[in-house]
C-alpha cells in the first residue's frame, strides 16, 4: 500500500474514541484507522488517556449480588458476535456496514455507480464506483463530507487522494474529484446531518482548517 | 500464561506470586492490573479476574454514571463490560494497551450500543504473529508513558480535569476542551507523542 498522506484530525480520533462522532463519520474513521498504522496509534493513545481517566474515577458501590453473579456466568454459553474481516479492498468497518454482502452497485450513468449503505437523520455513507478520468458526482453535501479511498485515486484542487486517503471537505470548499487514470476508483464517502454539522461540527474541523 | 508469556516476562517479574495476590509494583515490573489480566487471558484465572472485577467494577461504574446514565443502567453496562473482558480476553495485547485503555474503549463502545441499539463500527483487530515472543521492554515502556500520562493528569486544576473528563465521556469535541480551558492540552498531547512514537513502531512491523 502506497503511503497515506491525508489522514484523520487529532480532534475526530478524540471524538471517535469517546463515541461523540456521528455514525456516518464514525464508519468512516474506523475504517481509515483499520488502514493506517500512525492514525491507529493516535486513536491509541486517546484510549489511553481515557483509561486513565477510567482508572482514577471515583468508586461507586456496586449491589451487593452483582460480583457473585457475574462469577457465576462465565462460563455461561455466549452468542459469538460476528466479527467483520476485510474483504478485498474493503475494510473490516465497511463489511460491517456493509452486513457482509458485496456492494449492490445502482447506475449513475457515465460508469459511475454507487451503494447507499445507510441513510438517515445522522447523515449517509455510500459507496461509489468512478472510473478512470471520471468526474465524482455531485451527491449534494451540504455540511460536512468526508471521503475515504478503498482503490484507485482521485484527485481535486486539494491534491491526490490514493488508497487509504481521507478528505474532508465542507460545503466552503468548491472542488471537482476526478478519478484518476488507470484503475477505477472505489472510495466510501459519509455525510452529516445538515442540522447536526451546523451545531456542533465546524468546531471539530478547526484545527485541520487552519493548517 | 503460557510458556512463551512467561519466558518473555521473567525479566520483568522479581518475585514469585500465587493467583490474585496484590503485590507491590514497582517500576521495573508489570502493573497489578496488567499482571492480573495476562493471568486471565492465559490461564483463564477466576481469581485474577474476580481481582479485576473488584478494582475496576466500581470506577466503571462511577464512569458511566458520570455522563448522566442512571444507577441501575450503569449497573447493566458494568456487567457487559466485565463478561466481556472475560470472554475477549485473548484480544488484550499489553504491547499495545493498558488494562484500563482497553476497558475504558469497551465501556465507551458498550455505551453507545445502548443507545444506538446497534453496534458501533469498529477497527480491525491487528493480527498478531502466534509465534511472537512478548517483548517485556515493550510493555514496560508503554506502562511507564502511561505513568507519565497520568501524573499529567494528575497535576491539571480541577476545571482543567473537569473538562478532559467530559470529552472522554463523549460530552466535548477536543476544540471545545481547548476552548474552554484555554489550555495545556499541550502537556497532555506531548505526553501522548512520546508514547506515539513508540506504538506506532509497534504497529507498523504488524501491518502486513
Amino acid at each position: 500500500m502506497s503511503e497515506i498522506r491525508h489522514h484523520v484530525t487529532d480532534a475526530m480520533l478524540a471524538a471517535y474514541a469517546a463515541g461523540s462522532l456521528p455514525h456516518p463519520f464514525a464508519v468512516l474513521v474506523s475504517a481509515h484507522v483499520s488502514m493506517c498504522p500512525d492514525c491507529r496509534a493516535a486513536l491509541e493513545a486517546h484510549q489511553a488517556v481515557g483509561g486513565v481517566l477510567l482508572d482514577q474515577a471515583a468508586p461507586v458501590a456496586l449491589s451487593g449480588g452483582l460480583k457473585a453473579d457475574i462469577l457465576s456466568r462465565l462460563d455461561d454459553e455466549f452468542p459469538s458476535e460476528p466479527v467483520y474481516a476485510r474483504s478485498g479492498v474493503y475494510p473490516g468497518p465497511i463489511m460491517q456496514t456493509l452486513k457482509g454482502r458485496a456492494p449492490r452497485w445502482k447506475s449513475l450513468g457515465m460508469g459511475v455507480r454507487q451503494d447507499i449503505l445507510s441513510e438517515n437523520a445522522e447523515g449517509s455513507v455510500r459507496l461509489l464506483y468512478i472510473p478512470p478520468g471520471q468526474a465524482v458526482p455531485d451527491h449534494g453535501h451540504n455540511g460536512l463530507e468526508l471521503t475515504l479511498v478503498l482503490q484507485g485515486s482521485f484527485s481535486d484542487e486539494t491534491g491526490r487522494f490514493g488508497p487509504g486517503d481521507l478528505e474532508i471537505a465542507d460545503e466552503e470548499l468548491e472542488h471537482t474529484p476526478v478519478a484518476d487514470p488507470g484503475e477505477a476508483c472505489i472510495c466510501v464517502a459519509a455525510t452529516d446531518a445538515r442540522l447536526r454539522f451546523r451545531s456542533a461540527l465546524p468546531r471539530l474541523l478547526q484545527p485541520f482548517f487552519r493548517i | 500464561m503460557n510458556d512463551k508469556t512467561a519466558r518473555g516476562l521473567a525479566a520483568v517479574r522479581s518475585m514469585p506470586r500465587k493467583e490474585g495476590d496484590r503485590v507491590q509494583s514497582t517500576p521495573r515490573e508489570l502493573s497489578q492490573e496488567t499482571v492480573w489480566m495476562l493471568a486471565v487471558r492465559d490461564r483463564r484465572d477466576r481469581m485474577a479476574f474476580a481481582a479485576l472485577f473488584d478494582h475496576f467494577a466500581p470506577r466503571l461504574k462511577g464512569f458511566v454514571m458520570r455522563s448522566g446514565t442512571p444507577a441501575e443502567q450503569a449497573e447493566e453496562i458494568v456487567q457487559d463490560v466485565m463478561l466481556k473482558v472475560w470472554r475477549k480476553a485473548d484480544l488484550f495485547d499489553p504491547h499495545r494497551a493498558q488494562v484500563s485503555s482497553w476497558i475504558y474503549q469497551i465501556a465507551r463502545n458498550r455505551q453507545i450500543d445502548v443507545l444506538r441499539k446497534e453496534s458501533r463500527p469498529v477497527p480491525e483487530e491487528l493480527a498478531e504473529d502466534p509465534d511472537a515472543e512478548p517483548d517485556a521492554g515493550q510493555i514496560l515502556a508503554l506502562e511507564q508513558e502511561t505513568d507519565h500520562l497520568r501524573r499529567a493528569l494528575t497535576g491539571l486544576k480541577p476545571e482543567q480535569r473537569e473538562v478532559i473528563e467530559k470529552a472522554y465521556l463523549g460530552e466535548l469535541t477536543h476544540q471545545e476542551i481547548s476552548d474552554q480551558t484555554g489550555l495545556p492540552l499541550g502537556t497532555v498531547k506531548s505526553r501522548i507523542r512520546i508514547g506515539l512514537d513508540r506504538l506506532r513502531k509497534e504497529l507498523k512491523d504488524l501491518q502486513p
